[in-house]
């Protein structure tokens, strides 16, 4: 019953996307208010569906509904209340709704929005969103329908569908097969909306782009209209990518947080394209330049928040994280040609239209800097999303499968993240339109020597990997600089309002949250770069077989095995746990729990790792092997991660400044209308 | 099915290898000596996960063969070498850079490389054509925000 309902509210939701998309079309040939305020409702409701279709889908796997065929793929009778109810995005078909649920969400929102000052652009961001809406839908619908019900044939063979076929019988599973075990894991509940509600959220500003592009306005307000909309999508996309480290961290068991899988690429190149956007805007905004560019950029990274849901939905790669596969590969690829040629389509027409209203004055600006920057940030995503996508093209062409990992990402993505960290120190310090060098060496003086002091200290400590060297020096240089603008920034509101330090670099930020929101996530950037640099250049690992009693030295820790026990967890699982005893310089600073769970539902294993954490580094235990009878030796495997902390602090400072950055604010507010003001020339 | 498989063939190279490894003296390989080797590979049935953690029974019987071959005194690039030649060359974690997969290690550095000269002929032509009144320095920010234009003044005055 709860299945039919839920069905059928996908297929009304489909239907209302239909509607919408068909009636805005119209009103874009023959305007009439009438018709588009129809239209607006409409394109608002599948947000109330796709909430009770999701609902409905909740129920049935919260209930033990086994006769359904996703919720007995995904949960066990054995899996706690809230386990189940993560279960809806931990298979494909319940993560496809759980996609179009979010995305009919954001467009819900839009559609609530004031549309007083741009009403015309309402009929093509109601096209844009709800062909992308429909094309979610119908997959789950016709593809992926989560609500299926599992039949037997006279064969024995059990096929899904909403009404009986013919010569079948009815079909109840016993018991599920319980979600992957790796994603039982606190991380993987908030990680997957995360980076979703990042995905879907970028589905907005490109809406808006695609309706000023058919609209004809080439000024900026569509830009101003959805700041906040990309800076929320790349707050929970930042998120995503953050928590998914963390989770791989702490549930991979292989001692490191980015392995370069191509699902995490995936998240990866969207964001880089985002970012870019991000930086990119701004000169748009301030000076009417780079009209195309950030068309180009928005059609790019909405292509490619699709084909990484492709490329994670798809199975079109097997990793760690492609849980699930399906023949929906080629419709995805169709949505993703068809969608960018339209839309650049759209974008040549309007050509010559978008013109930049200014020049580029030197080659020594904030402009050529943002120029740069944009050049780094699509280098990486073109060097990443080559890597990614080789393998399938290795494959159509040579017929050979071929592995693409870190070594190959870390040599060709690797120096072009150190010269965009180092772009990041030094491009605030550039005037727009033209600054001079003496200026910009004046202001570099103080953090170069700085910097220069950080590497002389760490020689003398002896650290001498040039590559690492090279790493802490640009992220002491850009650190300096960075913090340089807050003081300078303090200092002359100190003077100008004789405020005390602490009132004025608050009033600084309340001030210009964008400018310093945008700072702090560049001080993050630098945080988690050095833990990046830390780990990558300073990793120690050793493996060995213990008995109980013996001990392991790495670096100045010394690891005791002290017992090893078994036991049965009432969700089914086996656990091996070992106690081993950490001493550091000689004291015991704790005990660690490395251990290793055997889930009999979906017979995997689960390596899940001690970890002693400090400023310093992190001392990583792993059990990778025991003998059963009598449980006296045990294998470890140790890692040491030296400031692998930095990146997770690193992370906090970076979502603190975009939450600064995106915060409302009445003076932005006020700017806006004033820059909204036709003052063009 | 493939994991039964591979881990028969895994076992035959074992045996293989084995009479080798008896027939020479080999000192004592530890298990630091056979990770080092295994970071570098990836087995065909777990995909992404290096060998040195995978878990799964072929991997174990893999980190078995590269144990016996460095026993059997082999060299790094020999062990690499001889899995690639027994199961493929995506067992390596970066393709070799001879024949068709040189273009994975090429066509980024040539994209970026040709992105930067296209910058740099866009904005050289950018600024030649840009009119000579701009050559006053000038923040496009404090024009827009009186407050930091006031900020920036007072920074001026302080140099």
């Amino acid at each position: 019953m709860l299945a039919f309902l839920g069905y059928l509210s996908l297929v009304l939701a489909l239907a209302c996307a239909i509607y919408a998309t068909v009636t805005a079309i119209v009103v874009i040939r023959k305007p009439d208010a009438a018709a588009l305020e129809s239209a607006r409702r409409a394109a608002f409701l599948p947000f109330l569906l796709l909430t009770l279709s999701s609902l409905c889908l909740i129920a049935l796997l919260v209930t033990e509904h086994f006769e359904i065929g996703y919720v007995a793929e995904v949960t066990s009778r054995a899996m706690p209340i809230y386990l189940r109810v993560t279960a809806l995005w931990g298979g494909q078909a319940g993560s496809l709704l759980f996609w179009a649920w979010l995305m009919s969400g954001f467009t819900g929102v839009a559609m609530l929005r004031k549309w007083d000052e741009d009403r015309e652009l309402m009929p093509a961001v109601i096209v844009a969103t709800m062909v992308t809406l429909g094309f979610f839908v119908g997959l789950v619908i016709f593809i992926e329908n989560p609500f299926a019900l599992m039949w037997q044939t006279t064969t024995g063979e059990i096929v899904q569908a909403m009404l009986q076929p013919a010569a079948t019988l009815p079909f109840t599973a016993q018991d599920g097969r319980g979600l992957n075990p790796l994603l039982r894991h606190p991380g993987m509940i908030i990680h997957p909306p995360m980076l979703y509600l990042g995905f879907v959220s970028f589905v907005i500003p490109y809406a808006f782009a695609m309706a000023a592009l058919w609209n004809r306005r080439t000024d900026a307000s569509w830009i101003q209209t959805t700041r906040r909309w990309t800076l929320v999508g790349w707050l929970f996309l930042s998120l995503g990518l953050i928590l998914g480290g963390r989770w791989a961290y702490d549930v991979l068991g292989w001692g490191g947080y980015w392995g370069w899988d191509p699902v995490e690429n995936a998240s990866l190149i969207p964001w880089l394209t985002a970012t870019a956007f991000l930086h990119s805007v701004m000169i748009q905004e301030k000076r009417g330049m780079l009209k195309k560019w950030n068309m180009v950029l928005i059609i790019l990274t909405y292509a490619l928040v699709i084909f990484g849901t492709f490329l994670t939905r798809s199975g079109v790669l097997s990793s760690v994280h492609a849980f699930a596969q399906s023949a929906i590969g080629p419709l995805f690829f169709a949505f993703i040609g068809i969608t960018f040629v339209i839309s650049m389509a759209l974008l040549f027409r309007e050509w010559d239209h978008l013109r930049s209203d200014a020049q580029i004055d030197s080659l020594l600006s904030r402009e050529s800097a943002f120029l740069l920057n944009n050049l780094l940030f699509v280098g990486i995503t073109a060097s990443v999303f080559w890597g990614t996508i080789f393998p399938m093209i290795s494959e159509i062409v040579t017929g050979q499968k071929i592995t693409v990992g870190p070594p190959f990402y870390n040599q060709v993505a690797g120096p072009q993240f150190a010269a965009l960290v180092l772009l990041m120190g030094v491009a605030p310090l550039l005037a727009w339109r033209k600054a001079s060098a003496q200026q910009l060496g004046r202001m570099l003086m103080i953090p170069f020597a700085v910097s220069l002091v950080v590497v002389i200290v760490l020689v003398v400590l002896g650290i001498t990997n040039p590559g690492a060297l090279l790493g802490f020096w640009i992220t002491a240089l850009v650190g300096g600089t960075t913090v340089l603008e807050f003081v300078r920034g303090t200092a002359a509101r100190m003077r100008t309002s004789r405020e005390n330090a602490f009132v004025a670099i608050s009033t600084l930020m309340a001030r210009n949250r964008r400018r310093y929101g945008g700072y702090i996530i560049h001080l993050g950037v630098v945080l988690i770069a050095i833990g990046v640099v830390g780990t990558s250049f300073y990793q120690q690992e050793t493996q060995g077989r213990l008995t109980p009693g013996e001990q392991m030295t790495l670096g100045r820790y010394v690891m005791v095995y002290e017992s090893l026990d078994e036991f049965m967890m009432e969700d089914n699982r086996q656990v091996a746990r070992a106690v081993v005893g950490v001493y550091r310089d000689g004291q015991r600073v704790g005990e660690l729990y490395p251990r290793r769970d055997f889930y009999f539902d979906s017979q995997q294993p689960m390596t899940i790792p001690g970890v002693r954490s400090s400023i310093e580094d992190d001392f990583y235990v792993l059990l990778v092997d025991w003998e059963e009878i009598g449980a006296s030796g045990a294998t470890f495997k140790v890692y040491l991660n030296p400031l692998v902390n930095w990146i997770w602090a690193g992370g906090i400072v970076f979502i603190l400044g975009t939450l600064i950055a995106a915060w409302p604010d009445a003076q932005e507010r006020r700017r806006t209308v004033l820059a909204a003001a036709p003052v063009r020339p | 099915m493939r994991r039964v498989l591979i881990g028969l063939f895994a076992l035959a190279a074992f045996l293989v290898v084995a009479r080798v490894t008896w027939a020479q003296d080999g000192g004592p390989v530890t298990d630091d000596e056979v990770n080092r080797v295994a970071k570098q590979l990836y087995c065909p049935v777990c995909e992404n996960i290096p060998l040195d953690v995978c878990p799964t029974q072929a991997c174990t019987q893999w980190r078995a063969t590269i144990r016996e071959k460095l026993v059997a005194g082999w060299s790094e690039q020999q062990i690499k070498d001889y899995f690639a030649a027994q199961y493929g060359e995506r067992v390596l974690a970066a393709p070799t850079s001879d024949g068709f997969t040189v273009l994975v290690w090429i066509i980024p550095p040539i994209a970026v490389i040709a992105g930067a000269v296209g910058l740099w002929a866009f904005m050289r032509r950018a600024v030649q054509s840009a009119p000579t009144a701009a050559s006053t320095p000038s923040d496009g920010e404090a024009e827009i925000d009186p407050y930091l234009a006031r900020l920036e003044q007072e920074l001026e005055r302080r140099r």
